[in-house]
This record gives structure tokens, C-alpha cells and sequence, in this order.
């Protein structure tokens, strides 16, 4: 299936979440440096808990729909239970095999979520 | 009208039925037959190490490998002592860093660079800043995306000017430079000049007496030879009094326990088994390129930038970086875009077989300098034809529908 699939554009061009959160318990930067792409992400937590998640930045439409829907998805999730996922996970809620060449543009919004979650741990 | 790209077998592949559009030529050419051949009689009927063996066999490699540092020294017209193969245009710079400039330079002496290096001019400089804190200056862009003679101007002004190391065409702007005046200028001032050819090899012929640097570097992967290969042209002055940077067999005279001394130029400064096959095949593609004709290229490039530059006008969501003066750029072409991402364009262009990249393109400096983040390139050569160009045009009014 094209990685241009109608649920990933939807994402991209309505991206959920999107902008600065007021009253973050934490927020983490994450840079691709080779497309120049930049995503912060912005975390309110309830404990070990993510009760909302916002991002802000700019990328390509597999970096942003796939924050987009991470924003969405790992909402009530522990925070040690989303430390653990990786690419296979973001592929599943995508929902579509993502080719290496992609790889780095899926695995943003994911690396900046762990980042400020690893940030918190500290 | 011959349709040179039946020489490169690479541009015979179809992905999704589609013919490949190759325009990724910056990053690196495909190879020709001739050159493939080239690189494959060294493997079938030679594949000795050179000037070690007393056999016939390791005769004629050394033979093969001897004749395409010739051809490769004609190409550049230069002679056959003043070139050493490296292993790629970024071997060059770090060489010249680590050697020439290492042992010249003090904290505190100038290093000027153009705004729009690639990175392999940029890192080596920054390394040696870090090593011996020289002072690392950058020479601005005009309007036409010249270098700007205030800044030139400037940066000749400092006493502690010790080495001018600029690109001679840009691998973004696709901007070609007249460095002659400036290299002249440099000269004067006892200035060495290093020139990155890396991206002008493969479009405009080379003349390194008439340019008058002491020192031009190139790869041979983007002029369609093999990649692993790079060329170091220096001025014999220059080079008669460079220190090796690597040390091993090939490039001594006599080895005691305690010391050492080394063998003539050029070979002191190739120390271990080069890469041989990779060479040969570069001596082919300048034999190639000769045999066309720099008049037959340049005409046929002039031709697709003109006519691309033409049809520009009609896609105005394509913003080309760089000046639209078709006589001082190569057939080269990098775009932002507003709305949509050059990332998204590039993989979507590659569904329709056409190669192209976005990034950065190893320039980050002048990205930033441009207040953009990231572009696509598209760059062309000789082989390309109209009809590709309409191809990409074609494409990319089917990828602003599906991103916007």
C-alpha cells in the first residue's frame, strides 16, 4: 500500500494536537537533521500517565501524520510502557509497512515523546 | 539527435513500468558501458596489485593503472606527477587540512569559505579550528547569488588570510563560478587557493593551468567513474613540499626499524594498495568525455537548462534557488516549496521512476544562510532530454494534488 494512504494525508493536512501546551509537565525537542525537520513535543502527565499530548514544528506529511496520530493514540498510556515501543509500533498505527528510506520520518514525533519522558526520569 | 543515456546501463531499468528519469547526478552519475567494461577486463584478465609484483600480470595492471593517471592528467591538463588519487573529493580537503595547513598555519590565521561550500569543505576547517584554533570566515552571497565582492573585499583585507578554499559550482544553487580574478588576487597576497571541482567535473572542461589554484580536488562517482576515487591536483610548488599524511607500503624508499624515507612524488603520498580498479574506470570516463566533446556537452546542457528554466514559469509553487541566468549555472536545480515538503516530493517523485533528492545536500550552512530548511534538487547531464523534463513536470502537478 502507497505510505501516501488517505489516513496518513488526513493526518498530515489536519494534523490533531497541534501547538504549544499550556502547563506541560515537560517538553523535548527532536531534530531530523537531515530534512531539517523539527518536532517539539509537549506532555501532560498524571503521574506515570500521559493525559494529553501536543506537538508543534514543521516536517514531512510521514513525520506529521505520524505524530498526529501518536498524539492521539498513546493517550492513558503508561509512561514506561511507551519507552518500550519502537518502529514496529508506529508502523501498526500507521497502519502501513514504512520503508527504510522513511524510517527516520516516522520514528520523529515517537523520539521526542521517550525524549521528554526520559527527561521526566531524570 | 544521439541519445547518449543508451551508453549507461543503469538508465535501462524500469521500476513500475516506468523508464528511470535519473536527475540525481550531483549525488552520484551512473556509470557507462565503457566504463563498466573498463573496470571489469581489470578484474577478468588482470587483477594484480600494481608496481609490486615481477610478472606479466602485475605488469599490465600497473600498466592499465598508469595510462588513466595519464588520461586523468590530460583531462584536467595537468601533468602526470602533480596528481594523487585519493579515495573521494572529501579525502581532499582532509588531506590538505591535515597536512599543508596543520603544519602552515598558527592560531589565530584566516581560512575563507564560501557560504555555499558542501560540507566536506566546511567539517575538515572545523576540525582543524577545534585542533589549532584557526579563524574560519565566510564570503557572502549577492543578490544574483555571486560571491559578493564587499565580502571578498573584506575577507582580502585580513592580514591572517592564509588559505581560500572555495567551491567552483554550487551543488545546490547550481550557481558556476568565475574564480580566476579571485584566485589571481589570492596568489598576490601569498594566499594558497583551494578549489572543490567536485560538482563543475562533470559539466564544464578543466583547465588547472589557466584557473591557477594550487590546489583543485575532485571525486571521480560524479563524473561517471566508479565512487571510491578522488583526485588531488597541486601545484608542483606546493607539492614538493607536502608532508605525507598516510604512511605504509607503496610510499617509501627504505624502512629501518627507527625511521624511514619515502619514494618519489606522486606515489609518496598513496601509500597502501590503491583502490586500482576505480581508477582505471576514471581514466575511461575522462577518455569518454573526451571523445564527446565539451563543446557537444555544454551545448546539450545549455539546452535542458534553458528549456527547464523556460517552463518554470507555468509551476510557480516550484521556487528555484538560485539566479535563472542559464550561462552561469550547471544544469542543476534545487527548489523549496511553501506547502508541501521536498521530502514528500522526492519519494513521491521516485514512484513516478524519477530520482531526485531533498535534504539539505550536504550544505547546511547555506540552507540556514538561505533561510530555508530543506530543498529538492534535480540535477541533470549531458544525457538528460527534454522529454524526462516534461516527465517531472508532469509528476509533480500530480504530487501538488495528492500533498495539498
Amino acid at each position: 500500500m502507497n505510505i501516501y494512504a488517505r489516513n496518513i494525508l488526513d493526518h498530515y493536512k489536519n494534523p490533531r494536537n497541534r501547538g504549544v501546551l499550556k502547563g506541560a509537565t515537560v517538553s523535548f525537542k527532536s531534530l531530523n537533521s537531515t530534512c531539517g525537520d523539527q518536532i517539539e513535543i509537549f506532555l501532560k502527565m498524571e503521574g506515570e500517565i500521559i493525559k494529553k499530548i501536543n506537538f508543534d514544528g514543521h516536517g514531512c506529511a510521514i513525520s506529521i501524520a505520524a505524530t498526529s496520530i501518536l498524539s492521539e493514540a498513546l493517550l492513558e498510556k503508561k509512561a514506561s510502557e511507551v519507552l518500550s515501543l519502537d518502529l514496529s509500533a508506529v508502523q501498526s498505527l500507521l497502519g502501513i509497512e514504512i520503508s527504510a528510506r522513511r524510517h527516520k520520518c516516522a520514528l520523529i514525533g515517537l523520539k521526542a515523546i521517550q525524549g521528554a519522558l526520559k527527561k521526566l526520569e531524570k | 539527435m544521439i541519445d547518449y543515456r543508451l551508453d549507461f546501463p543503469l538508465l535501462s531499468r524500469r521500476y513500475k513500468k516506468k523508464q528511470l528519469i535519473y536527475f540525481d547526478n550531483a549525488a552520484t552519475s551512473p556509470k557507462p558501458e565503457v566504463v563498466i567494461k573498463a573496470v571489469l577486463k581489470y578484474y577478468n584478465f588482470q587483477g594484480a596489485n600494481i608496481r609490486r609484483g615481477p610478472n606479466f600480470l602485475a605488469e599490465d595492471a600497473t600498466k592499465s593503472f598508469d595510462e588513466a593517471r595519464i588520461a586523468v592528467a590530460n583531462f584536467i591538463k595537468a601533468k602526470k606527477e602533480e596528481i594523487i588519487f585519493t579515495s573521494g573529493a572529501t579525502a581532499g580537503f582532509n588531506f590538505i587540512a591535515r597536512t599543508w595547513a596543520e603544519k602552515n598555519l598558527k592560531k589565530g590565521d584566516v581560512v575563507a569559505l564560501s557560504i555555499a561550500e558542501h560540507h566536506a569543505n566546511i567539517v575538515p576547517w572545523l576540525q582543524l579550528k577545534k585542533k589549532i584554533g584557526i579563524v574560519i570566515k565566510y564570503i557572502e552571497l549577492d543578490e544574483n547569488y555571486n560571491f559578493s565582492a564587499s565580502s571578498l573585499a573584506e575577507i582580502f583585507k585580513d592580514k591572517r588570510l592564509k588559505i581560500l578554499s572555495l567551491t567552483q559550482a554550487s551543488n545546490v544553487l547550481g550557481y558556476y563560478y568565475d574564480l580566476k580574478d579571485i584566485i589571481k588576487q589570492a596568489r598576490s597576497l601569498g594566499v594558497l587557493t583551494i578549489i572543490d571541482a567536485a560538482q563543475s567535473i562533470a559539466h564544464k572542461p578543466l583547465d588547472v593551468k589557466e584557473l591557477g589554484a594550487d590546489i583543485v580536488i575532485f571525486s571521480a562517482h560524479k563524473m561517471f567513474a566508479p565512487s571510491g576515487v578522488g583526485v588531488l591536483y597541486l601545484r608542483p610548488e606546493i607539492l614538493k613540499n607536502l608532508e605525507p599524511f598516510f604512511g605504509g607500503g607503496g610510499m617509501i624508499e627504505e624502512v629501518e626499524e627507527q625511521s624511514f624515507t619515502t619514494t618519489d612524488i606522486p606515489f609518496r603520498f598513496e601509500a597502501g594498495t590503491p583502490n586500482i580498479e576505480g581508477v582505471i574506470g576514471l581514466g575511461a570516463a575522462c577518455k569518454y568525455l573526451e571523445k564527446i566533446s565539451w563543446k557537444k556537452i555544454e551545448a546539450r546542457e545549455l539546452e535542458i537548462t534553458r528549456y527547464l528554466l523556460s517552463l518554470l514559469d507555468n509551476y510557480p509553487f516550484l521556487n528555484l534557488l538560485g539566479g535563472r541566468d542559464e550561462k552561469k549555472r550547471l544544469p542543476l536545480f534545487s527548489f523549496s516549496f511553501s506547502k508541501i515538503h521536498p521530502h514528500d516530493v522526492a519519494d513521491l517523485l521516485g514512484e513516478e521512476a524519477i530520482i531526485s533528492r531533498s535534504g539539505h545536500h550536504c550544505a547546511e550552512p547555506l540552507h540556514r544562510y538561505l533561510k530555508i530548511g530543506a530543498s529538492l534538487r534535480l540535477s541533470l547531464a549531458f544525457y538528460n532530454t527534454k522529454e524526462e523534463i516534461d516527465s517531472f513536470f508532469k509528476a509533480m502537478e500530480k504530487i501538488k494534488k495528492i500533498l495539498s
